[in-house]
């Protein structure tokens, strides 16, 4: 990109966005907000575009000596784009998904949503351990205030939930962070990710770290804030929210806990098997007995995300590369089933599951697209879920079969719960009159949940696009997990092999076989 | 050692002296209608005494003034600016808010002269009777102020608490210092540091307990806090500001120097007291601040609470951790001028000071300004980033695990976070609850100037202020170490 601070660019668009939304009226900071989520999104593109696959590991790399103490750094990997891509590739989709339903204090809410875009693509390109805290923790506040001002009923408790609980994991995070800087002399993330702590101080610091990311993913049994925020958000807070920071969790266990501390994750494996397991079948089992179709949605979240955290620590190609795959899928399609219920929640206003039924027959095309959704989240083949939930159960069977085993169930029952939800709202009979006479999608939802199905369609069929990027930053994450990788169970015993393969044909083609059948006659 | 050097060292306390003496004059003979003079002759007089400090920092002119009572290097030059700003700042808002009243007299800008001069002598003192002197000299000026609106009875309450809890105080503080005396045999903290050396005895050691309980009431730290809540809800609000600021920073960095330069040799008799006191103010800080329903009440919990993390510092006991405090303290000091400044702008119709939490609902749908730069204040008073109130717990945390205080820091900073809860309270009263439509601030320019300043530099754009301050702070805690 030949010297243009394209990643700066990116952060300052949304944040400039945000600072107008704040001083103008209504009408117009829904066009701040929307110009300036497409700017950035053009951006994204491209910087996809740009992306050197195969060159150098960190691209578009920035450095300022701004500040004591920590520098301004920041640089993508390919793991880093695909998420960045991610956020900015939702972003308008969010402005649109407010469009009409946000009445009250616009200019605020535009404003806060932009100034979460900036963290988040912050958050995702920071080369800095504290630049990374900043933008970490930053997040709260702009969330805390649209879950609290433009949230549901329940709002305050919600959002007070939502923010203490991921402070208080983060604060232990910060502490950690001082002391590793502290031990290597260097804040910047790529030196430290190739820096060898102390096995011993490295359980500490790992333990300090899984608080924060267990936390943000969310893990079982810390995710009860997650059903919580998400039923008080707003449409578009949950979308951001399952989009993209949950992605947060399985980004800090992917460039801190597992490169920075191998030998301990190595050794807090199975905790991280335990729970997810335990996530993978108790959040499945709640969230198929759930009246709320915003919580069901939440719930599934957490046993996708399970999912991520089992692929990531299964210390091998498939399973690192498929947890990504989940986590980007995991972002479109939750998003996406948070926008399906928004479309009816702006309706009908109740997110009741009893109270809609037989939408098939009033909005055709409204099912159709949440019937994709609903495969897209079970993982049916062609779909994006697919590809992400396959790659990470082939890894972790590598390790064990007893952990793929229990997880799988959760597909079984993603299905069952998925399945059970689209019958209720899509089929079946018009019992109620008010969600009988709902009209179809107008324009403004067709252009919020077209672009995902494609994407969702995209990543289902041709992985490649996705997987090219990260796979060689993952094959290098993986070289170096390769020493404290932990055996796996399978035990596979290889025999000697046979000199020739099985369909071979004898020396000499067709004559010497009509030999050796001619002497088997004799 | 001749009379020039010692009076060119001390020349900041001398011009505010005399600017005083001058001041008085004018109180005695212009009476009640000179008050805006004598305000502005107080701001001119401090703005004098700052840039004769910033000249003394800038050179690097140090030493010892008067045989060893006084010195004056970089950390006394920036803890003294830092005291003379807070107090300009507290000056700067007090006439318009006593108008009403019409309470405002002359008097008041003199007592803050005296206070700041009080200040001064206290952080740079390296005897014990220069410390008391200056502590007393401060400490009076402020129980004056306390009580200053005559007319209303919580006032005058403040300030008879202040003043009764503070004689108590200092006569611990007193009977510390006798002892410290009859176990070193001197009063200078260059003798004391000597004689204090090796294995300490059980009076010496009392005495050092007895001066840091003393103190731990001038900084009102856990478990000597009591008398803050009821003084910063009773004294007038700009009155409030100027406690939570100027005088907190002298007796924190005064405490620095004692504990640093006197006890240097002692430090583990004085850590754990003060891994006590910091622990102890962090939480007690936090958990007394979420029940209460005044604002001024919550702010002092606040301070309690921020004290907290300023002693992390100094239990860390290095350079790193006295520049770190010293950072913090700034970050501080604008923090809290700025909430109170917010807080004296909260008025109904009648024009009545708004207190209680419940009348701000709301507060950003009818004044957003306002709202938002006291949630921007609140916000980084918690220490969330990107505010730059973050920075201050940062560099402190940084401190003490540089220190290896590693179970400290995880400790302060997990406790943080039930302080974050009452912040939030504020944060939620204002935005997410129906107005209240009680409030009705129309404010004044020097408020919304000052209220402005402070917001911008806990804004994300006070990070760009790291690296200076950092230097700054750095230079002046180095300063403290040269000694012995």
């Amino acid at each position: 990109m030949g010297g243009f601070p394209i990643l700066s660019m990116m952060l300052l668009v949304p944040f400039i966005g945000a600072v107008i939304c704040m001083f103008v009226d209504a009408k117009p900071a829904r066009q701040v907000a929307l110009a300036a989520t497409l700017i950035d999104l053009a951006f994204g593109v491209l910087l996809w575009l740009n992306y050197d696959i195969g060159g150098a590991q960190w691209q578009f790399t920035e450095r300022a000596p701004l500040f004591a103490g920590f520098n301004y750094a920041l640089g993508i990997d390919g793991i880093a784009l695909l998420l960045i891509v991610l956020s900015v590739f939702l972003m308008p989709i969010c402005i649109l998904a407010s469009w009409d339903s946000i009445q009250k204090r616009v200019g605020e809410y535009m404003a806060a949503f932009l100034f979460m875009e900036t963290l988040m693509i912050g958050v995702f390109s920071a080369q800095d351990l504290f630049l990374f805290y900043i933008f970490f923790e930053a997040g709260l506040i702009p969330m805390y205030l649209i879950i609290g001002i433009w949230g549901g009923a329940n709002r305050i408790y919600a959002s007070y939930k939502f923010f203490l609980y991921t402070l208080l994991g983060s604060v232990v995070m910060l502490i950690a962070m001082l002391w590793m800087v502290n031990a290597s002399g260097t804040t910047d993330i790529p030196t430290l990710m190739n820096y060898d702590f102390p096995v011993q101080a490295q359980t500490w610091l790992w333990l300090a770290f899984f608080a924060s990311f267990a936390v943000k993913m969310p893990m079982w049994p810390v995710h009860t804030w997650l059903p919580d925020a998400h039923v008080q958000a707003p449409t578009a807070g949950s979308v951001i929210l399952a989009g993209v920071l949950l992605k947060m969790g399985g980004y800090g266990f992917i460039r801190f806990s597992l490169p920075m501390f191998p030998e301990a994750s190595a050794h807090f494996a199975w905790l991280i098997y335990i729970l997810s397991m335990a996530a993978v079948v108790i959040t499945s089992l709640i969230a198929l007995v759930q009246h709320d179709m915003k919580k069901l949605i939440a719930y599934s979240s957490v046993a996708h995300m399970a999912i991520v955290t089992v692929g990531l620590f299964s210390f091998n190609q498939q399973g690192l590369e498929g947890s990504m795959v989940v986590m980007l899928s995991h972002g479109l399609v939750s998003g996406a089933l948070f926008l399906c219920v928004g479309v009816i929640y702006d309706r009908l206003h109740t997110r009741e599951i009893d109270r809609y039924g037989g939408l098939a027959i009033n909005m055709p095309k409204y099912a159709l697209f949440f019937l994709l959704f609903t495969m897209a989240s079970i993982g049916l083949p062609g779909t994006s879920g697919f590809v992400g939930e396959f790659l990470s159960l082939v890894g972790i069977y590598k390790v064990s079969s007893l952990v793929t085993l229990i997880c799988t169930t959760g597909i079984i029952l993603g299905a069952a719960y998925m399945l059970y939800l689209y019958r209720r709202v899509a089929f079946g009979e018009q019992t109620n009159a008010d969600a009988a006479s709902m009209v179809d999608l107008d324009l403004r939802e067709w252009l919020m949940l077209g672009p995902i199905a494609l994407a969702v369609l995209w990543m289902g069929v041709y992985p490649e696009s996705f997987i090219a990027p990260i796979r060689q930053d993952i094959a290098a994450l993986d070289a170096r997990l390769a020493r404290a990788a932990p055996a796996g169970d399978a035990r596979i015993v290889t025999g000697t092999p046979r000199a020739k393969a099985a369909n071979s044909m004898p020396e000499g083609g067709h004559s010497a076989k009509a030999e050796t059948v001619t002497e088997g006659k004799h | 050692m001749d009379f020039a050097h010692s009076l060119g060292l001390t020349a900041p306390e001398v011009f505010l002296s005399l600017s005083g003496l001058v001041l008085t004059l004018v109180a005695a003979w212009g009476g009640r209608s000179s008050a805006r003079l004598a305000t502005v002759l107080a701001v001119s007089a401090l703005v004098g005494a700052m840039v004769i400090t910033l000249g003394q920092f800038g050179s690097d002119a140090n030493g010892e003034a008067f045989g060893g009572l006084y010195r004056a290097d970089a950390f006394s030059s920036f803890a003294k600016v830092l005291i003379y700003i807070a107090t300009i700042a507290c000056l700067a808002v007090t006439p318009k808010f006593f108008v009403r009243g019409n309470e405002y007299r002359p008097e008041y800008p003199l007592l803050m002269l005296f206070g700041a001069i009080g200040m001064g002598l206290m952080v740079s003192a390296t005897d014990l009777m220069t410390l008391y002197i200056g502590l007393e000299l401060s400490s009076l000026s402020s129980y004056v102020l306390a009580s200053f609106a005559r007319s209303d009875e919580r006032s005058a309450e403040a300030g008879l608490k202040y003043f009764v809890l503070g004689a108590l105080a200092s006569g611990i503080l007193l009977y510390g210092m006798s002892l410290v005396y009859g176990f070193a045999g001197s009063t200078s903290y260059t003798m004391i540091r000597p004689a204090f050396d090796g294995t300490l005895g059980m009076g010496a050691l009392f005495g050092v307990i007895f001066m840091l309980a003393g103190l731990a009431f001038k900084i009102s730290a856990v478990p000597f806090h009591m008398w803050t809540p009821d003084v910063y809800e009773g004294a007038p609000t700009p009155v409030t500001a100027f406690f939570a600021s100027a005088p907190k920073v002298a007796a924190i960095t005064m405490t620095t120097r004692v504990t640093i330069e006197a006890f240097g040799h002692q430090s583990d008799a004085w850590r754990q007291i003060v891994i006590f006191a910091a622990l102890a103010s962090i939480v007690v800080g936090a958990l007394g601040a979420i029940g209460q329903s005044n604002i001024k009440r919550l702010l002092a919990y606040s301070s309690i609470n921020n004290v907290g993390f300023i002693l992390i510092g100094l239990a860390a006991g290095t350079v790193a951790g006295a520049s770190a405090m010293l950072v913090y303290l700034t970050i501080y000091v604008v923090m809290s001028v700025g909430s109170f400044v917010a807080v004296l702008m909260l008025r109904d119709t009648d024009g009545n000071q708004v207190e209680t939490i419940s009348d701000m609902a709301g507060l950003s749908q009818t004044k957003p300004l306002l709202a938002w730069c006291l949630l921007f204040l609140m916000l980084s008073l918690a220490g969330i980033p990107p505010l730059f109130g973050f920075w201050g717990k940062f560099v402190v945390f940084q401190a003490a695990v540089q220190a290896n205080l590693v179970i400290l820091a995880a400790l302060g900073i997990a406790a943080s976070v039930i302080g974050a809860y009452y912040y939030l309270m504020i944060g939620k009263v204002m935005f997410f609850d129906e107005p209240a439509d009680v409030v009705q601030a129309k404010g004044d320019l020097q408020h919304w100037v000052v209220l402005g300043v402070a917001t911008l530099f806990v804004s994300p754009l006070g990070y760009l202020l790291t690296k200076p301050l950092g230097a700054l702070a750095g230079r002046a805690a180095s300063a403290l170490f040269q000694i012995g």
